[in-house]
């Protein structure tokens, strides 16, 4: 099985279009890609809210909503992200194919027009965006970025990325950093908002059962971009530090967390990162891996304990939830897993059930149109493309040793523990 | 073997009841690459009062025993389950509720071997002491967890403050202190009691073919032998209406505090037909009232009361059943008052109109469709309504069937005073935002 887009490059947009019967739904995700920079970062985070919050056509969230809800409860949503060093920005809208329906409405073609609104359209006050929805937006995304910190598990995860890629532009958080949302004005943010359309990498995807050449047609003509320079690809630098960095911070939490954080060196389409994907799934990625049979199951220190790679900036990340009393253990215990990996001991019952898992969750993500588009993105931002036959006969390919070689690289950088406080 | 088709939807059910009283259910859908099943007894954390299997007297189990159970039915003799499946390149997963305890895997290959272990696994427990004292250890840690989210610890809340006695009160992992006192042998019981094949349900979805499918359930189902078992006997405490306490408030390592508004169901003896036109007139009241097209929630927003973490719902089964409404927010007693207000008012004489009706009528076809591009969405909702004699293809047709007169009957029910209550997160002093 392969899912091969059809892509059209139409100035500076990029088309891919999968035509396919599996959903009920049309999807259209279209994603602006520029680095991750710390003078626009926050700036640029706060554009989508801004953007689905009030176009010429409908004002306000209630009149927009209600458009959306008489087309058949359309789907529109914002999203900010990063892969690697690059910001991402993607706009969706979801709508459902009216073959389904009693009703003939051609609810993609409104798609198109919900998202050229959103994009070309703002409300505009002066010559910035309408002042009350940027305020407003500034307001919610204030809230978002204390309510992130709230949740401990993704708090111990970002401050892991914090700590260890500190002066990396990967450690700015996509949703950007509290202390410059309020000096941001509605005249800077329309500026940036310029800039994102003029020069940001543009992708759109459409993915469902659709007449390709007439939805195409009508993008080309409604989403239209002028033709811009292409985002350089530079492979990210860093300087290793001279010893690995240990952080420990406390809270009145019940459970500690000990997230650590490994440099690997490579990256998505390098040729060894399938070997890297692969030497994962042994250690962490899986309920058969070592950290969850070693830490959880043979231990009972944890409820959770795994690994998962950072494809574009080439990292290993470990997260736990372990007694604030035993943080020192489960620490010994999961460096003895990455040991073992590292030492080759690793069983042929390991090794098929990593790649029998693999391949299995990526056909899986391919049954979910969402995760059609996040599978081809991935290819497009890395500038590789494999296609899944490919894949698949590089995961077969991928021999112990390769394993075990690319496991040699991995290089602990950061300890980060958070902790109780011993309350009185 | 019996078959449903859906014309309009473009899908086909498949329905055999086995001689042992399992129902299975099978929905082909072949343009997918994966299969997904759920393996489901009707049995959760509520249910901690019966009549054991083969005995006579009610007993009451340790707080958290169905989720004990259902870690523990991963490990056998040999191993971990989870080794097995991974062999066959499947994921496997479960989960327990108030009401049910789901067991489930998805794959895109080996879907019969995958299948076999799956319904192996579940009808073939094996636990012994060392095992059980061990899972303490991992269950306190998941426990410890969510002791720690102050999402879940707003969600738990709002239905303590509601539930005098009935169970739903209990957190489903149950406590540090109770599941220490959980042994093998009350393991045994209750997966004696619950876990019959008249009391399960398997539902599987995804690239099958359903002949194949039904006959390797029914040949294994023969194969083993399960003796009738009488109706399973539960007991639940008399419940009173009215909430037991108006407001509760937690103090938590937050910046921003969580604000949630419930509302407690009357009439939760309702099943069928009647239950699934409760839930849709309540979902859909409170999608008017509070959704992102209403003059409310424009107004809450406006006021900065609210942001886009505000959510509602409204869910009953037997004995059960809330509403509630809430979010992030920086004056959580301007928000639940306004809530609440909102709430008396419309229960008093609802403001909806048929413009606002039929316009979430029309979303929610919509979401129905999208939700039918789920695997997932599809065998545990299913299983959901059929555990509640309500059939999940039918809640659309239901839903436009609906009135005005549905919508504000179902709410003046729900939006008494003495039904309404707040629960908030609140950070601790020292850290209190300005």
């Amino acid at each position: 099985m392969t899912i091969e887009p059809k892509t059209v490059k139409h100035q500076g947009l990029s088309i891919h279009t999968i035509q396919t019967k599996q959903f009920k739904t049309n999807l259209m995700v279209i994603k602006f890609r520029a680095p991750l920079r710390k003078e626009d970062v926050t700036a640029r985070a706060l554009l989508p809210y801004v953007l689905q919050s009030g176009t010429q056509k409908w004002p306000t969230t209630a009149t927009f909503r209600t458009h959306l809800d008489d087309l058949y409860g359309m789907n529109a949503s914002v999203d900010v992200s990063k892969k690697g060093e690059s910001h991402i920005l993607s706009f969706s809208v979801d709508v459902a194919n009216e073959r389904y329906l009693q009703d003939n409405t051609p609810l993609t073609k409104e798609a198109v027009d919900v998202l050229a609104e959103m994009l070309f359209n703002p409300l505009l006050e002066g010559e910035g965006f309408s002042s009350k929805i940027v305020e407003q937006e500034k307001r919610s995304l204030k809230q978002r970025l204390e309510t992130a910190r709230d949740d401990k598990m993704r708090y111990a995860s970002q401050r892991l990325i914090e700590e260890m890629c500190e002066g990396e532009p990967f450690a700015l958080y996509p949703n950007g950093e509290i202390d410059e949302v309020d000096s941001i004005t509605p005249k800077q943010l329309y500026e940036v908002y310029k800039r994102m359309m003029a020069e940001d990498t543009i992708d759109l995807y459409i993915v469902g059962d659709i007449e390709e050449s007439n939805v195409v047609k009508e993008c080309e003509i409604k989403l239209s971009f002028s033709v811009r320079e292409p985002l350089p690809r530079e492979k990210a630098t860093y300087t290793q530090k001279e010893e690995p960095k240990k952080i420990v911070e406390k809270q009145s939490v019940k459970q500690g967390k000990l997230n650590i954080g490994y440099r690997t060196g490579t990256v998505y389409g390098d040729d060894d990162y399938i070997p890297l994907v692969m030497m994962n799934g042994i250690l962490g990625g899986f309920p058969h891996s070592k950290l969850f049979i070693n830490v959880r199951e043979k231990e009972s220190l944890a409820y959770y304990a795994a690994s998962r790679i950072e494809s574009h900036k080439g990292l290993i990340l470990i997260m736990s939830g372990v007694d604030p009393g035993k943080i020192d253990r489960a620490q010994t215990i999961i460096q003895e897993q990455l040991t073992a990996v590292q030492q080759g001991d690793i069983s042929d019952k390991e090794v098929s059930q990593t790649r029998a898992v693999m391949k299995n969750q990526m056909l899986e993500t391919l049954d979910a149109a969402r995760g059609i588009v996040e599978v081809l993105y991935q290819g497009v931002v890395a500038g590789t493309n494999l296609t899944i036959d490919e894949w698949f006969s590089k995961i077969d390919e991928t021999t112990k040793k390769s394993i075990v070689d690319v496991a040699q690289k991995v290089q602990l950088d950061t300890t980060y523990v958070l902790t109780g406080k011993e309350e009185a | 073997m019996e078959k449903k088709r859906f014309d309009q939807l473009n899908e086909e059910l498949y329905f055999e009841k086995m001689d042992n009283g399992l129902l299975v259910y099978i929905l082909p859908k072949t343009d997918f690459s994966k299969t997904y099943a759920t393996f489901t007894t009707k049995y959760g954390s509520i249910d901690d009062q019966f009549i054991p299997f083969g005995e006579k007297d009610f007993v009451k189990v340790p707080d958290g025993i169905a989720h004990f159970l259902e870690h523990k039915m991963f490990e056998k003799e040999d191993g971990d389950v989870f080794q097995r499946f991974s062999e066959y390149g499947a994921s496997a997963n479960a989960f327990t509720s108030f009401t049910r305890t789901a067991y489930l895997f998805s794959s895109t290959s080996h879907v019969k071997e995958n299948l076999t272990t799956l319904i192996d696994f579940v009808q073939a427990p094996y636990f012994t002491k060392e095992t059980v004292e061990k899972e303490k250890g991992i269950i306190g840690q998941e426990i410890t967890m969510y002791d720690d989210n102050a999402d879940w610890r707003l969600y738990f809340g709002t239905i303590q403050n509601m539930y005098h006695n009935h169970p739903v009160k209990v957190d489903i992992a149950g406590t540090i202190e109770s599941i220490t006192d959980i042994t093998k042998d009350h393991l045994y019981q209750c997966y004696n009691t619950f876990y019959h094949p008249s009391n399960m349900l398997l539902f599987v979805v995804g690239s099958v073919d359903p002949e194949e499918i039904m006959k390797q359930v029914r040949e294994d189902q023969q194969g083993k032998n399960y003796e009738a078992q009488a109706p399973i006997e539960r007991k639940f405490e008399e419940e009173p209406s009215h909430v037991k306490r108006e407001h509760h408030e937690l103090k938590m390592d937050v910046q921003v505090p969580k604000c949630m508004v419930g509302l407690k169901a009357t009439n939760v003896e309702l099943t069928g037909l009647d239950l699934l036109r409760r839930e849709l007139a309540v979902n859909t009241a409170l999608d008017v009232l509070f959704g992102r097209t209403s003059p409310h929630y424009t107004r809450l927003y406006d006021e900065g009361l609210i942001d886009d973490s505000f959510s509602f719902d409204f869910s009953q089964e037997k004995g059960y059943g809330f509403a509630l409404i809430g979010g992030n927010t920086r004056e959580p007693k301007k928000l639940a008052n306004t809530i609440q207000t909102i709430l008396r008012e419309e229960g008093n004489a609802s403001s909806i109109t048929n413009e606002q009706l039929d316009s979430v009528k029309k979303k929610n076809i919509g979401a129905f469709l999208r939700s039918l591009n789920s695997p997932e969405y599809i065998a545990n909702q299913f299983t959901r309504y059929a555990f509640n004699e309500m059939d999940l293809f039918n809640a659309v047709p239901t839903l436009e069937t609906l009135t005005i007169e549905d919508i504000s009957s179902a709410l003046a029910d729900l939006a008494q005073q003495d039904h309404m209550t707040s629960f908030f997160i609140l950070p601790k002093d020292e850290e209190a935002i300005e």
